[in-house]
C-alpha cells in the first residue's frame, strides 16, 4: 500500500463551486489582505493536502510546539512552522478574510487567532542561526510582526505554467495505485541531474516498486536552473536511462527555507502525502552555505520514529578511475586521488563556458537539453 | 514566550524499568524517559488505524482520466 497521509487523513480544502461564487460576489465584504507568493503557494499545499494534517496557518500553540518540540501540539511530526504573517491586522480574530495574492482573491481563511512571536527565538530553533545571511532567515527578518492562525478554504489557484507536471497527492496516489506501485521512493529536487543524482536515485530504485522525481518549482536564486530546464532534462534521462515501468516524474511548488536537517523531514512528509512510502535524505539537504554539517539531516530522523516514511541514506556518488565507474565511499576502496566529484557548481561553470561535461558527469542527452536554451539560468 | 513541551509522570514496574535500563546507552538513547518515548512513539505509529480514502469511484476515475491525458497513464 502507498504511505497513508499525514496525520491519517488526507486534507482537501477547496471550496465547493456555489460556495465559491458567493464568496468571490460579495468580496468586498470581508477584510482584504495581501499575501506573497510563497504564502499563495503554502495555501495551494495546505489546500491540496501535501501539507496534511495541516488545515491552515498554524496557531500559537501548534507554532510554539513547533519551535520547542519539532511536533504540532497533538504529537504529529512537523518541523517548519507553516505560518502567515501580517504587517499590522486590519481584522478580529473570529473574522472570515480573504486573501490577495496580486488582484488575485486566493483563499478565505477563518481567523482563529493573532499573535505575536520573536523573530531570533524563530531564526535560532528552526535555522540554527541568527545570521542575516541565511536566506530563511533573512526572510523571517522580513516578515510582519503579527502572525495568524486559523483554517484556510482555496478558491483560486495561481497560474502555473507547468500545470501540466504539477500532480495533486490524490492524483499521485492514484497513479502509484494503478501503476501497482506498493513502495515508492520519492527523490526531491531542484537541479538538472547529473550521473551522482542518477545513481543515488537507481541505488534506491533497486529496494522498492517505483521511483517518484519530484522537482520542487518555485522562486528561485540567480544562477538556478529554470524550471523548464529542469524539467526537459529530466524528461531527456527519462527517455533514455530510466525503466518506464518503473520511474515517474511530476513537480509540486514550494518555496524553500533552507532549513536543512528541519526542512529535510518537511519534505519527507510532503512526499508521505502524495503516497510515497521511501525518500531519499541527499547530502546536505535543503542545506545552503555551511551552516549544516552534510549528514546532519540523516541524524535528525533517528528522533521520528513514528514519521510514516522511511528515509533512505544513499551517500554522495563519485566517479572513480580505477573502479571504472559511479561509486560512493562506502564500495569504492581506492583513494581520493581516483575520485571525481561532480558539483553541481563546476558542471555550471562548464555549461556556462559552453564547455560539454565528459560523460561521467553528465549524460550527453541532458547537455543536449541545457545547451538548447539561450540562458537556462535564471538572472 | 513558548513553553517547553509537558510532561506527566507514568508508573512502569522496577524490574522492566532496570531492564530498559540497561539497554538504553547501546541503543544509543540518554535516558530511560527518552528511550521509552520513541518505543511508545514508534508502537502508536504502527497501530495507527488505517484511515478509507475519502475519494468516490467517480472521483478516482476523474483523476485516471487527467493522469490518461497528461500521459501518465496509457
Ligand atoms: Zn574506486
Amino acid at each position: 500500500m502507498v504511505s497513508k497521509p499525514h496525520g491519517g487523513k488526507l486534507v482537501r480544502r477547496i471550496v465547493a463551486e456555489r460556495t465559491r461564487e458567493r464568496i468571490l460576489s460579495e468580496q468586498s465584504e470581508y477584510p482584504r489582505v495581501q499575501i506573497e507568493h510563497g504564502r499563495a503557494i503554502d495555501i495551494e499545499n495546505i489546500a491540496h493536502g501535501v501539507y496534511s494534517p495541516l488545515k491552515g496557518f498554524l496557531t500559537s500553540d501548534d507554532f510554539g510546539s513547533v519551535l520547542d518540540n519539532m511536533r504540532l501540539s497533538n504529537d504529529l511530526p512537523w518541523t517548519i512552522p507553516i505560518v502567515l504573517d501580517v504587517e499590522k491586522p486590519n481584522f478580529d480574530e473570529g473574522d472570515a478574510i480573504l486573501l490577495y495574492y496580486e488582484d488575485l482573491p486566493v483563499a478565505r481563511m477563518h481567523v482563529e487567532e493573532i499573535y505575536t512571536y520573536d523573530k531570533k527565538e524563530f531564526s535560532v530553533k528552526v535555522f540554527k542561526t541568527d545570521d542575516p545571511a541565511h536566506p530563511g532567515v533573512a526572510r523571517v527578518m522580513n516578515m510582519g510582526d503579527y502572525l495568524v492562525g486559523g483554517e484556510i478554504e482555496l478558491l483560486n489557484e495561481l497560474p502555473n505554467p507547468f500545470a501540466k507536471y504539477t500532480l495533486r497527492p490524490v492524483e499521485t496516489r492514484v497513479l502509484f495505485k494503478e501503476l501497482g506501485w506498493k513502495t515508492i521512493v520519492a527523490f526531491q529536487t531542484r537541479n538538472v541531474p547529473h550521473l551522482g543524482h542518477e545513481y543515488v536515485q537507481k541505488a534506491a530504485l533497486t529496494f522498492v516498486d517505483g521511483l517518484f522525481i519530484n522537482p520542487v518549482l518555485g522562486r528561485k536564486k540567480k544562477g538556478d536552473y529554470k524550471d523548464e530546464v529542469i524539467i526537459k532534462a529530466y524528461e531527456a534521462l527519462f527517455k533514455h536511462y530510466y525503466p518506464k515501468d518503473s520511474a515517474t516524474l511530476a513537480t509540486v511548488r514550494y518555496e524553500m527555507r533552507y532549513a536543512g536537517p528541519r526542512e529535510a523531514i518537511h519534505h519527507a512528509i510532503m512526499r508521505k502525502n502524495m503516497g510515497a512510502t521511501h525518500f531519499i535524505v541527499g547530502r546536505d539537504h535543503a542545506g545552503v552555505g555551511d551552516y549544516y554539517g552534510p549528514y546532519e539531516a540523516w541524524d535528525l530522523f533517528d528522533e521520528f520514529p513514528d514519521l510514516g516514511i522511511t528515509p533512505m541514506f544513499i551517500r554522495e556518488a563519485f566517479y572513480c578511475r580505477k573502479c571504472g565507474g559511479m561509486v560512493n565511499a562506502k564500495i569504492c576502496p581506492h583513494g581520493e586521488e581516483f575520485h571525481v566529484h561532480i558539483s553541481g557548481t563546476k558542471l555550471r561553470k562548464m555549461i556556462m563556458a559552453g564547455e560539454q561535461p565528459p560523460e561521467y558527469m553528465m549524460r550527453p542527452e541532458v547537455y543536449e537539453v541545457v545547451r538548447s536554451f539561450e540562458n537556462p539560468f535564471v538572472e | 514566550m513558548m513553553e517547553m513541551e509537558e510532561f506527566v509522570e507514568v508508573k512502569i514496574p522496577k524490574s522492566l524499568y532496570d531492564r530498559i535500563k540497561e539497554r538504553v546507552e547501546e541503543a544509543g538513547f540518554d535516558s530511560v524517559d527518552e528511550y521509552v518515548t520513541y518505543v511508545l512513539r514508534e508502537v502508536l505509529a504502527s497501530l495507527e488505524e488505517e484511515e478509507e480514502e475519502v475519494f468516490s469511484e467517480e472521483e478516482e476515475e476523474k483523476v485516471k482520466e487527467r493522469l490518461r491525458a497528461l500521459g501518465y497513464l496509457d
